[in-house]
């Protein structure tokens, strides 16, 4: 088996909203002082990986997409277990959309050549879009099964456990296709030493937009389909009146007392 | 070349309805098509759904399409955006309006790139820019610590919105409008990504998307045991229980019951939020709820920043007490 899974490095989406910052001038959002992370999405997928790794065996290569990536960041993916790490970067691939990424990444994927899974996580935890995955897909003419809980792979086909509101759709897709993949997965798993010590050996492949065949104009900000106009944070009022009392019973019974006042219930 | 024209909505169904988030879809719709002085149509896709196009109508549209086949019957992505891309170059709407559900999540992506364009996912705002003419799509990111404007070039434009974000009109029963039926032209060999069978996992009680009293536990419940707890409060306020991811990915609670960004996104008039530190991503699924109340022992969560009342302390000791004295004043 032959899978690649997407991953992207993003701001530190578990930092406390209080360090969230935008700068107006440039319509970006960093977390004050937090260092960036692998997408959690995006780790589910790693994790989904390392498991049908583990039961039909075969080699992981994972791709990330940016500009002046932090190695330990994206190097985290082999820790836990992947083989090879091919990086897209350049200052041409940043401040792309869905439609740019997307190109981009099935531009590698095709010049990869030999692929059987294509996994990716349900979302970005910045963008919050979820098209990456359906994108490649259609880009390269795969069947595509999104929010993924479970993955099983049979004989030439895979069959896959989607998430929805009330349970989960059992589907089968033929191999190869590209899957997302959601938190019901379970835990990714933390990188062992062993696993660290094997992740500070591997040079990733570092493939530029010629590398891939694509012209500059194609990727990044040049070439998106959505634009950007505003970034702004939501305000919130923040008014909240606290019951008080001098154990925590009596102030759990004054908070009773001032809802049932409010009519609340 | 023909010009795109009008606004369509994407009507999911299910069993003899179309969804809440489809009539939601209208609204908006209805509302962006006076602006710019255009029709507003309904796009119905399904089997056996030939009865529901009049619903649509009555919720606001001017026209509805259909798209009737056996195929159709449960949500298959190759089936459902082959169909769509025929829908969209036939009526060539300026906007689509599709939800952010299940099938929307996966429906709207493949159908715009199919289609060369880009959608925007999960709007909970939708306008016409009043110079330029074009859809601003509003639309949290970043987990909710912040929102976005998008605009897009090429028609159509098509968006994905938000659970309740939205308002339905009221159903009006005696508007009229023109029914156009549209082949499928599908065969069961273009579907690659075949459902095999659909797994509901029943809860007993009130289901969470109905429920007018919400009562969640966070991380901080610690046990399957200590929901037991809110449990007991859920249902003394005729309520539900929901919870954060950190409960649904250790098996404590249902997945299903999950609040949250890529969980349920639900606005009860009550949401009990128990050792929840109202991270944004949990935050984005209950904080159109009307009143939301926060239990906490640490007086720095960001609970408090969005919640009307709270209580600083240990959920073990506040929570026992809190529900018996509610027990009390539901019986005086």
């Amino acid at each position: 088996m032959n899978i690649v899974v997407c991953v992207k490095q993003v701001i530190d989406p578990e930092a406390p909203p209080s360090t969230f910052k935008i700068d107006a001038a440039s319509n970006k959002a960093e977390m004050h002082g937090v260092p960036p992370v692998i997408d959690p999405y995006g780790e589910y997928a790693v994790e989904a990986s390392l498991r049908v790794k583990e039961a039909k065996g075969g080699k992981i290569t994972i791709i990330c997409l940016g500009n002046k990536l932090s190695r330990e960041v994206v190097k985290k993916p082999l820790a836990m277990g992947a083989d090879e790490l091919i990086l897209l970067e350049d200052e041409a691939y940043v401040d792309g959309d869905s439609w740019s990424t997307a190109t981009a990444l099935a531009a590698a994927i095709k010049k990869m050549g030999e692929y059987d899974l294509i996994l990716c996580g349900r979302e970005a935890s910045d963008t919050n879009s979820g098209q990456t995955g359906p994108g490649i897909a259609e880009i390269l003419g795969l069947p595509c099964v999104t929010i993924a809980r479970k993955i099983d792979i049979t004989d030439g086909a895979s069959r896959v456990e989607r998430v929805t509101s009330d349970g989960y759709d059992v589907m089968e897709v033929p191999i190869p296709a590209v899957i997302t993949v959601s938190n019901e997965i379970g835990e990714p798993r933390y990188p062992t030493i062993k696993g660290i010590m094997a992740a500070k050996k591997i040079e990733p492949v570092v493939w530029k937009p010629d590398d891939i065949g694509i012209d500059s104009s194609r990727v990044g900000a040049a070439g998106q389909r959505t634009r950007l106009n505003k970034l702004f944070q939501p305000v919130h009022e923040g008014k909240c009146e606290m019951a008080e009392g001098d154990s925590a019973e009596e102030a759990a019974a004054n908070l009773a007392l001032k809802l049932r006042e409010a009519k609340i219930f | 070349m023909a010009e795109y024209k009008g606004i369509a909505v994407y009507c999911e169904v299910k069993d003899d309805k179309i969804l809440p988030i489809a009539a939601e879809g209208l609204g908006i719709g209805r509302k962006l098509a006076d602006d710019l002085g255009q029709e507003l149509s309904a796009v119905l896709v399904g089997s056996d759904i030939g009865s529901l196009a009049q619903q649509a109508i009555t919720y606001g549209a001017d026209r509805a399409y259909v798209v009737d086949d056996p195929l159709l019957k449960d949500y298959q992505t190759d089936a459902y955006v082959s169909v769509m891309e025929k829908v969209t170059k036939q009526v060539m709407p300026q906007v689509l309006i599709m939800g952010q559900t299940d099938s929307g999540r996966d429906l709207a992506p493949g159908l715009a790139f199919r289609l060369g364009i880009a959608v925007t996912m999960d709007c909970v705002d939708l306008a016409i820019d009043p110079e330029s003419k074009r859809l601003l799509q509003t639309k949290p990111v970043y987990g909710g610590n912040a929102q976005a404007v998008f605009t897009t070039d090429a028609d159509p434009q098509i968006v994905t919105i938000r659970t309740k974000a939205m308002t339905a009109l009221e159903p009006d029963t005696s508007k009229k409008g023109e029914i156009t039926n549209i082949t499928a032209d599908l065969q069961a060999s273009d579907i690659r990504a075949k459902i095999l069978d659909r797994v509901v996992e029943d809860v007993a009680g009130i289901k969470i998307e109905d429920a007018e009293v919400i009562v969640a536990g966070g991380r901080g419940i610690g046990s399957a045991e200590g929901f037991q707890q809110l449990e007991e409060l859920a249902k003394l306020l005729k309520g539900a229980m929901g919870a954060s991811r950190p409960p649904c990915d250790n098996g404590w609670v249902p997945d299903t019951i999950q609040v949250g960004l890529t969980g349920k996104i639900i606005a009860p008039e009550l949401y009990v939020a128990v050792a929840i530190s109202g991270s944004s991503q949990h935050m984005s699924g209950c904080s159109s709820s009307k009143t939301i109340i926060a239990i906490n022992k640490d007086p720095e969560a960001n609970i408090f920043r969005q919640a009307r009342f709270g209580v600083v302390g240990d959920w073990k000791k506040v929570l026992p007490a809190f529900t018996e004295k509610v027990r009390e004043l539901l019986a005086s």
